[in-house]
């Protein structure tokens, strides 16, 4: 499968979207609305459930599911609400000692008037800060689109995964394919240029484990996900939190290459 | 008022004011893009890049700034000989990084460095338009993180001057990761009680503005910087309607609350100076 190929299957009509991975994962799940500031961001959905029985805080892109529920949810890319209501379930989490759980489904960060207004850049950046230093076990898993800081606002965790055909990039193929070379039409290139599928993210080191899929049934996939997240929460529960975080702060300290290193 | 000798011609040399005597050459000017008004390259530096009619910030390169702001040769460059490389065999990427160090003279998109500003000991990092438009690989992000690391080990207040198009999408996702990488430096800097103050210029967007640029205890802006999430063409073209003048400037931020003050070049200086002096703990 080539990279534009994954990029097709990630954005598939018909694909399961965070609202089936809720529905199929955890259990007893009750919704929670608002940032406390300003509204309700349809594209995140926020609240908590049980995963096999254990109470966590679930943080969900949502592109929604019909074409109603979609203009509802803008599409997934959330306004600078959604991440300020991620922050304040994510700061809940860490004062009831509840693991967190973020599933990744975005475009990108919604390109809006409002928005801007709103401070998205702000709401993305204390989004980024907060969680480094996040007094709780966090794991994302990305179960479509990684949309550039847009997603990673929901995926600054202990361990970060992708389902088979997910991606992760910092620009959308079309965006890299009309600003390097003014032609929208290259996204096949600029896909394999970007890397951006879950095998190379992998080999990059910037995730630790692909679920595997099998077509368009997705419960072996739900079952495997949810005995990971429980083997991953228990492996946690009896880590010093300060070993935690500084394990967190190299995770992501060790990114990137350079010359002459100093 | 018209002149008597206006149809008078002159006589002689003298009665003409004198023989001309012209320079060879001549400094072109150019024109203000806000105003119009014409102004040489050395006026310009004179005048800190800012236009004298209608009080337009240039953009300025990294070197004139830390010029500008640091006390006299008090700047110790720090990292300086770090490079980036085609980490993902990106196409054209080693010609880009070749021409911006050509054209910037510089090595990378950022200086860090150790420096005093009126007397007060920080470490300073400035991005530079001229190196692939201030845009974060991983040589920014890494040299962004040591600067924090270092002031966070030397007990240092950090003051950033941000300038940048985003994320270098020539590296892939390791260019979004440094601004998780960057955020976490910053974050262990601001727990340990020490300060960080901001400077956005012209343009500071995407990548950098959703990490370390929004991140200070301080943010100043420049008069008139461009400072966004997302680029003006491309919420155009998202929501289909021209956006309103001055949409996404350091003034509009201001005044939807973003941005602590802004800052012009001509007290630039002596307002960091203050605010550093503020944060001075005693003994």
């Amino acid at each position: 499968m080539g990279a534009y190929d994954r990029v097709q299957a990630a954005r598939a009509k018909g694909r399961p979207t965070s609202i089936d991975y809720i529905n199929n994962i955890f259990t007893n799940f009750q919704e929670l609305h608002g940032d406390r500031r300003y509204g309700d961001d349809g594209a995140i959905i926020g609240g908590i459930g049980r995963l096999m029985g254990e109470p966590v805080t679930i943080i969900a892109q949502e592109k929604g599911q019909n074409t109603k529920d979609k203009v509802a949810r803008n599409f997934g890319s959330p306004n600078p609400e959604g991440y300020r209501k991620a922050l304040r379930l994510m700061k809940q989490a860490e004062k009831f000692h509840r693991p967190v759980v973020c599933l990744v489904d975005t475009s990108g960060a919604y390109p809006g008037l409002g928005a801007e207004e709103r401070g998205q850049a702000q709401a993305i950046a204390e989004n980024l800060m907060e969680m480094m230093t996040l007094r709780t076990p966090v794991i994302s898993v990305l179960v479509g689109e990684g949309g550039s800081g847009g997603a990673l606002a929901l995926a600054v965790s202990d361990e970060v995964w992708m389902m088979e055909n997910s991606i992760y990039s910092v620009i959308s193929p079309e965006g890299c394919a009309s600003i390097l070379w003014r032609d929208a039409r290259k996204v096949k290139e600029a896909s394999e240029c970007l890397r951006l599928t879950a095998e190379d993210l992998l080999s990059l080191g910037v995730i630790e484990r692909i679920i595997p899929e099998s077509g368009k049934d997705f419960s072996n996939a739900y079952m495997n996900l949810q005995t990971w997240l429980k083997k991953a929460i228990d492996d946690r529960r009896d880590v010093d939190i300060d070993e935690l975080l500084a394990k967190r702060y190299e995770r992501f300290r060790k990114f990137g290459r350079v010359s002459n290193e100093v | 008022m018209i002149p008597k000798n206006l149809f008078k011609k002159a006589n002689n040399e003298l009665e003409n004011g004198g023989r001309q005597v012209y320079e060879e050459f001549v400094e072109i000017t150019q024109p203000c893009p806000k105003c119009g008004f014409e102004l040489t390259a050395t006026e310009l530096k004179d005048n800190r890049e800012v236009c004298f009619k209608c009080g337009h910030h240039f953009r300025m390169n990294a070197r004139q700034r830390i010029e500008l702001i640091a006390d006299d040769d008090s700047f110790k460059e720090l990292y300086a000989g770090m490079e980036s490389e085609n980490i993902l065999s990106f196409p054209d990427y080693d010609e880009k990084l070749r021409a911006s160090k050509a054209k910037s003279g510089e090595n990378e998109g950022v200086i860090v460095g150790e420096a005093t500003v009126g007397g007060h000991k920080c470490v300073i990092f400035v991005m530079d338009s001229q190196f692939m438009m201030g845009s974060m690989g991983s040589v920014v992000g890494e040299k962004v993180t040591l600067a924090f690391e270092y002031a966070t080990e030397k007990k240092l207040p950090v003051l950033g001057f941000t300038v940048s198009g985003g994320a270098r999408m020539q590296e892939g996702i390791l260019s979004l990761m440094q601004m998780a990488k960057t955020s976490a430096a910053v974050k262990l800097h601001s727990d340990a009680g020490l300060l960080y103050i901001t400077v956005l210029t012209d343009p500071t967007t995407g990548g950098v503005s959703a990490s370390f640029a929004m991140e200070g205890d301080i943010i100043l802006a420049e008069p008139g910087a461009l400072i966004c999430f997302a680029g003006p063409r491309v919420i155009e073209q998202t929501i289909r309607k021209k956006l309103p003048k001055g949409f996404q400037t350091a003034e509009f931020l201001l005044e939807h609350g973003f941005v602590d003050a802004i800052a012009p070049r001509n007290i630039q200086k002596e307002m960091l100076v203050n605010l550093l002096a503020l944060h001075e703990k005693e003994g």
